[in-house]
């Protein structure tokens, strides 16, 4: 592995082999002094082109804990103000000794263009509604770590679909590992066209809820025109939303994800937020190894740069 | 005085092998035995010799975006890309909406020399779809093409009353069919690429509702319509209907339409961003189709340069276009492997029809204009550096058949192969 741009043409093995290596990193994370020394004197930028809370901390983290060095762009503070370009901000930091970049932007295949520009390993934070890998890999850790395996469970990912990397990666993730995937959403938030995605579609919500064993939700896209999908949001709320009593009819054993951030009152109630039936917070935890994991394959398994 | 030997010569009976012969600005024999010392020779054996190539879609950039492109540059390109005349889009800063903006263009083609620039005119002031140009000083000033093209004419009032303003004045409007409702600022076709890739899609109807309703507005004012870059098998079947019924309709097609589909855009490679945007492969075999039956009248490159750091960003924040001058014959014939009348009908005769270019397009003879293109159909190269300022081609590195050998613009020699 070279680089993590997408989620799309990875194998069964390449995933499995994530997976266990973060599974020893959930551990290393459980010890005392949860750090390693693997990737000392490793440099690992950061370059979030669009904001972020979780998905850079995350990476932060995650390079700490393998003692890596992290440097840190957030473009409201730097150069882009002054009109410098992703090329030249890449360069940049690959000239101060970034050993890895990873990219998060609002276009589609950013991480790709700075992959050609750097002859360093580069992950994909999320690129506009397209792929968001390492999202794909912590979900599909916590539902292992859940349920034991991904075979056979049926995950109903619900909400803005047209316009989420989150779901564009995980489903090809839950897919490959064995799942059952229904994307639910109005026509309007789905994509214009699925043909060969390895996926159902239901339009109602209702009539898929019983069967779920994981109800993912997504948030409302605003900031890619998610809005435009229906006509407003009490009415999506009501047909969409995981409020209480469609979640009194979820399966006992079914679980809740959400990849934040969270919208209470929309896609999820504030009692389902809060509920242990929701593995939200457990994502957030599992994406610091799945961080790691990949971070590792890049910088430190045979072959890899350094 | 130039002699081109042995060359298949489109004449106006028809495909002869024959040598001719230039004299000053004019053809002086075709078929003759030519002198037997010239001051320049050019072997044709084996290639096509027909009139200089005629481009009815190219933004040259000048005035006001030279880093991109200027006239004189453009030129070079349309030389090298075996065009003698070329019909320059409107879309410059400042737009041509005025007579002697126009004047501006069609003059520094001159003084350049190495192919005619014909200034298309503004449809609109500004191209902002409000108000009409200042059309009769742009016909004073050699326009007879009117487009606001980069964008289309939405308001159906207004271009309507344009269609009857102008109508009788022998000029055809253009349109740069996309509906800006449909195309929801579209990034690349709207279909399954699109979808996997979580772009903003332009669908097909963003044309075809466009074009649809133009020719109803046809049929009412009987004034000549150009429908510009066809890219969708449904604005084909359109114009197949319209001209059966007799309508005053023509329409281009960009050589890059009639040899990629959607698929390259998986590449993310800004070169394969261009308006229309690369539809799916039965568009572009329904393309390919309608070039060889004459739906489609013209190949016309939509030539839009665009300098090397504005290319060097996300698909997405890249601007619309691609260059296309010097691999138009190559990509034609690649893609359609067409004979060569068809291919002279296609890429002179018809656009200098389309833009009345009366000393371009003509069929060559004893005393016809000497604008010519000699032409080695079995030729192959591969595209690696452009004359044109700007090298955002989506054919680097594709192997393509065909290629100029000469271009001749009233006698002088404009191109010539050096190998």
């Amino acid at each position: 592995m070279r680089h993590l741009l997408t989620i799309e043409g990875m194998s069964r093995a390449d995933l499995e082999d994530l997976l266990d290596l973060a599974d020893e990193f959930v551990d290393v994370l459980d010890r005392p002094i949860p750090k390693v020394p693997t990737l000392r004197g490793a440099t690992v930028a950061t370059l979030f082109f669009e904001p972020s809370t979780r998905t850079r901390l995350s990476f932060e983290r995650a390079a700490r804990a393998l003692s890596a060095d992290v440097l840190t762009f957030a473009p409201g503070t730097s150069s882009v103000t002054k009109g410098e370009s992703l090329k030249d901000t890449a360069l940049t930091l690959r000239a101060m000794g970034a050993d890895l970049m990873v990219v998060r932007h609002s276009a589609t295949g950013a991480a790709h263009r700075v992959a050609q520009w750097v002859d360093v390993p580069v992950i994909n934070g999320g690129d506009g509604a397209h792929q968001h890998p390492t999202q794909a890999i912590l979900d599909a850790l916590t539902l292992r770590r859940h349920f034991g395996k991904l075979d056979g469970l049926h995950v109903g990912i619900v909400g803005d679909i047209r316009h989420s990397r989150v779901a564009r990666s995980g489903l090809q993730a839950f897919s490959t590992l064995g799942a059952r995937v229904t994307l639910i959403a109005p026509p309007t938030l789905l994509p214009l066209d699925m043909t060969d995605w390895p996926v159902e579609v239901a339009n109602d919500f209702d009539e898929v809820l019983p069967h779920l064993d994981v109800v993912y939700l997504l948030r409302i896209q605003q900031e890619r025109g998610g809005t435009t999908g229906f006509t407003s949001l009490p009415e999506y709320v009501r047909r969409f939303g995981l409020d209480d009593s469609r979640f009194a009819r979820l399966r006992p054993e079914a679980v809740v994800m959400h990849p934040g951030p969270m919208n209470r009152g929309v896609e999820i109630s504030p009692h389902v937020a809060d509920s242990s039936r929701t593995l939200i917070l457990d994502q957030v935890r599992n994406g610091v190894a799945a961080r790691m994991a990949v971070l590792f394959r890049l910088l430190a398994s045979p072959g890899a740069e350094r | 005085m130039i002699v081109i030997r042995g060359g298949s010569v489109f004449t106006p009976d028809g495909i002869v092998t024959a040598d001719v012969v230039v004299d000053g600005d004019r053809v002086v024999s075709v078929g003759d035995p030519p002198p037997p010392t010239a001051l320049i020779e050019i072997d044709a054996t084996g290639c096509w010799v027909g009139p200089g190539l005629v481009d009815l879609h190219v933004h040259l950039r000048e005035p006001g975006q030279e880093w991109k492109e200027d006239i004189a540059s453009g030129s070079r390109a349309a030389a090298a890309g075996g065009f003698t005349a070329v019909v320059a889009m409107p879309n410059t800063v400042p737009v041509i909406d005025e007579g002697h903006r126009a004047r501006f263009v069609g003059e520094r083609g001159l003084k350049v020399g190495l192919c005619d620039v014909v200034p298309a005119g503004a449809l609109t002031l500004g191209r902002e779809g409000q108000h009409l140009a200042h059309l009769d000083e742009l016909i004073e000033a050699g326009a007879r093409i009117f487009t606001d093209d980069g964008d289309t004419l939405v308001d159906a009032g207004l271009l309507r009353r344009a269609m009857e303003y102008l109508a009788g004045r022998d000029c055809v409007i253009a349109q740069h069919a996309e509906d800006p409702g449909l195309a929801e600022d579209g990034h690349m076709h709207g279909g399954s690429v699109s979808s996997r890739l979580g772009m903003r899609g332009l669908p097909a109807l963003a044309e075809e509702t466009i074009v649809a309703r133009d020719l109803a507005l046809v049929e009412l004012t009987g004034a000549p319509y150009h429908v510009q870059h066809v890219s969708t098998a449904g604005t084909v079947e359109l114009i197949r209907q319209a001209k059966g019924a007799g309508l005053p309709v023509t329409a281009e097609v960009a050589p890059h339409h009639l040899v990629f589909d959607h698929r390259e855009v998986e590449s993310m490679d800004p070169n394969f961003k261009m308006y229309p945007p690369l539809r799916t492969p039965d568009d572009v075999a329904e393309l390919r189709k309608a070039v060889l039956d004459g739906t489609i009248d013209a190949v016309a490159t939509d030539h839009a340069p665009h300098a090397d750091h504005e290319q060097e960003v996300p698909f997405e924040e890249a601007p619309r276009g691609v260059i296309g001058l010097e691999t138009a014959v190559g990509a034609t014939i690649t893609a359609t492997d067409i004979d060569q009348r068809r291919f002279f009908e296609r890429l002179s005769i018809n656009p200098a029809r389309i833009a009345r270019l009366g000393e371009h397009g003509v069929p060559v003879t004893e005393g016809s204009p000497a604008n010519l293109v000699v032409i080695d159909p079995t030729a192959v190269w591969t595209p690696e550096r452009f004359h044109s300022r700007s090298q955002n081609s989506p054919f680097l590195g594709r192997k393509l058949t065909g290629k100029v050998r000469a271009t001749i613009l009233r006698g002088r020699l404009t191109h010539r192969e050096t190998e």
